[in-house]
């Protein structure tokens, strides 16, 4: 598969503070690509770094095997985390304006239709919620028919269901073959819309693969959880490595079934019975001994 | 450099400046009222330049002569103020609220002047020429001939000129510094967009607007004070243009980097300033030093004015101007170009 992306020894530097330590990683065309990690990690920069709005302290960064050349910009659609618009632009002039500063833009009946932006056209800028401009942001990230979508935390500060909503025009833009460079520090949200992960802590990326096989490789087993009253009999007597959480028994298991038989032979009542299967945030803790919103 | 992308820019400034209603009407109403308020005061035809307190006031005591002077109370541009008494009006004279004070009832004509007056000084002299008989024996009074100019003919360039100096400056170089800060221009950095697009996009956007309202408010004014215009309306259009590119290109340079809008707005005032009082908006520089006459030669605003000036007071045709309209052009080429080298889209 040919790599869109390649991050080749990338470090950054802001004063006394560095940023990104050293990161490497490559892109593969068509995929959904995610930089995880806490806040402060460097997910951001480097990602800015990648889209060609700050500069590198040291390292290459190389789109289709090549350095970025003045075309790129035409060929990259990017979702800030922080951004801001014409106040007294309306929707339609916001599109109308961003439409006209590209050579190939997308047609802006479609846009509107994929990004939902119908019912807001009139509003202005400054008047449209949290969910709303983040549709429209990401409809001026696809206004130029982007071969390579940057999407920097696109989903933040949206309550549930505007992030549902998100995540599935998202999968659209996937599924039509675009490249999506994305950050997050939301698990879920990476685990649900990527093909390949790359954690960051402190700057550097301390680990990159399929969120399956970082699962895999990083966390073994999964966890029965039941309430304490389930058990009548001695917890020491159980034939698991077990903790306490509050009033909460865990159980390790490498094979859920196994453990599940084992219990219904014990005569466990199993009413309230949970499955944690460990998700990135286990990688992560695995990773880093420390939790991802610290 | 696309004009399709300087267009979209363009047409979306616009359109922001014209739904801000609160700064769309200040563009209006601030010049408008600048030029009808001084109008006002000094377009009359018998404007008091100087002011003569007199005392001990309306309270004459019987059989006490007035000793002021016929000739000095019958003087053009003086306005006589009573005061009950002497320390009332010496009060008055300390803090420059008067320029001259007469004991209206001495025979001996006492007087009383703040010696760090220059308008004491005057009013001082007017004083005693009016109590020398034949004076016009001593010298022989010729009037101008031509065109008289009204103080209004020759303030009211000037009142346009500052109106468009704070409008580049402030609209341009204060505007782009907070687009930088909100982000605006990091999205901008993200499209195919140039620096040199971007802002010929605010410059020109800047100087539509300008026009605009300088016709606006030319229209309103010229309907109240029947301004004097001796050369073309459209060698005066001309210069205004120019004039206007040129500080706005100026106000680039100004906002080409830097995200404070305090520390912008202290170098915005540091420069416009000096500028609105070394352009000779409000009075002329002659006869003031040489030095403060060539610093003030480096302001766009200068030649603007001057330019203007000659075309509405003198005549002037476009050749006449072509050495102001040579420097407001060179100024705005080469402040876009060091606008464009420097500019920095984000933080």
């Amino acid at each position: 598969m040919k790599k869109i992306i390649e991050v080749i020894h990338l470090s950054k530097v802001f004063g006394d503070n560095k940023a990104v330590s050293d990161a490497s990683f490559s892109v593969t065309e068509g995929i959904c690509f995610g930089l995880v990690g806490p806040n402060g990690a460097g997910k951001s920069t480097t990602m800015e770094i990648v889209e060609d709005i700050i500069g590198a302290s040291s390292g290459e960064i190389l789109y289709k095997g090549q350095p970025r050349s003045g075309s790129f910009r035409e060929e990259i659609g990017i979702q800030f985390q922080y951004t801001s618009l014409l106040n007294f632009l309306s929707v339609t002039e916001t599109l109308s304006s961003f439409h006209k500063l590209y050579q190939q833009p997308e047609d802006l009946g479609l846009l509107i239709e994929r990004c939902d932006l119908a019912p807001i056209l009139k509003r202005r800028n400054d008047q449209l919620s949290g969910g709303q401009l983040q549709r429209l942001l990401l409809a001026l990230a696809l206004i130029n028919r982007p071969r390579l979508v940057f999407l920097d935390e696109p989903s933040t500060g949206l309550d549930p269901q505007s992030r549902r909503n998100l995540w599935e025009i998202v999968r659209h833009i996937k599924e039509e073959g675009k490249t999506i460079i994305m950050t997050t520090h939301s698990m879920e949200e990476a685990e649900y819309l990527c093909d390949e992960v790359a954690i960051m802590d402190s700057g550097s990326i301390i680990a990159w693969d399929t969120p399956v096989r970082l699962i895999r490789t990083h966390c073994q087993g999964s966890s029965i959880l039941l309430p304490e009253t389930a058990f009548k009999m001695k917890l020491d007597d159980l034939p698991f490595v077990w903790k306490r959480h509050d009033k909460t028994i865990v159980l390790e298991t490498s094979q859920v079934h196994e453990g599940l038989n084992t219990l219904l032979n014990l005569d466990i009542d199993l009413t309230e019975l949970a499955v944690h299967s460990p998700n990135l945030e286990d990688v992560f803790l695995s990773l880093t001994g420390k939790g991802l919103r610290d | 450099m696309k004009f399709k992308r300087m267009w979209a820019m363009f047409t979306a400034r616009n359109h922001e400046f014209f739904r801000d209603r609160a700064a769309f009407g200040w563009n209006f109403i601030f010049p408008f009222l600048i030029i009808v308020g001084f109008g006002l005061i000094f377009g009359s035809k018998e404007h008091n330049q100087f002011k003569i307190g007199i005392f001990p006031g309306e309270s004459r005591e019987m059989g006490v002569e007035n000793t002021v002077p016929p000739a000095f109370q019958q003087g053009r541009y003086l306005q006589f103020i009573n005061f009950p008494s002497q320390a009332e009006g010496e009060q008055k004279l300390q803090h420059h609220k008067i320029d001259l004070l007469l004991d209206s009832h001495s025979p001996a004509h006492r007087y009383w002047i703040n010696d760090s007056s220059p308008n004491g000084y005057i009013a001082e002299q007017i004083f005693l020429a009016s109590l020398v008989n034949n004076s016009e024996e001593l010298a022989k009074k010729q009037i101008v001939r031509g065109v008289q100019i009204r103080y209004i003919d020759w303030l009211f360039p000037g009142i346009l000129g500052m109106n468009m100096m704070f409008s580049a400056l402030w609209g341009v170089g204060y505007v782009v510094v907070r687009y930088r800060k909100n982000g605006t221009l990091k999205r901008l950095k993200a499209t195919p967009l140039t620096p040199l697009e971007y802002l010929s996009a605010q410059m020109f956007s800047r100087i539509f607007l300008i026009m605009f309202t300088i016709i606006v408010v030319w229209i309103g004014s010229n309907l109240i004070f029947h301004f004097q215009v001796h050369g073309s309306y459209g060698a005066l259009a001309l210069i205004f243009f120019l004039g206007g590119l040129s500080l706005c290109s100026m106000g680039l340079v100004l906002a080409a980097r830097g995200t404070s809008e305090e520390f912008t707005s202290g170098i915005l005032n540091f420069i416009s300033w000096p500028m609105m009082f070394l352009s000779e908006v409000w009075f002329s520089l002659e006869g003031s030093p040489v030095w403060v006459q060539s610093i003030a030669q480096i302001f766009p605003l200068t030649h603007l004015l001057t330019g203007a000036r000659k075309i509405m007071n003198e005549g002037a045709t476009l050749a006449d101007i072509q050495s102001e309209c040579l420097i407001l052009i060179a100024t705005t080429l080469i402040c876009l170009t060091i606008a464009a080298r420097l500019f920095s889209w984000n933080k």
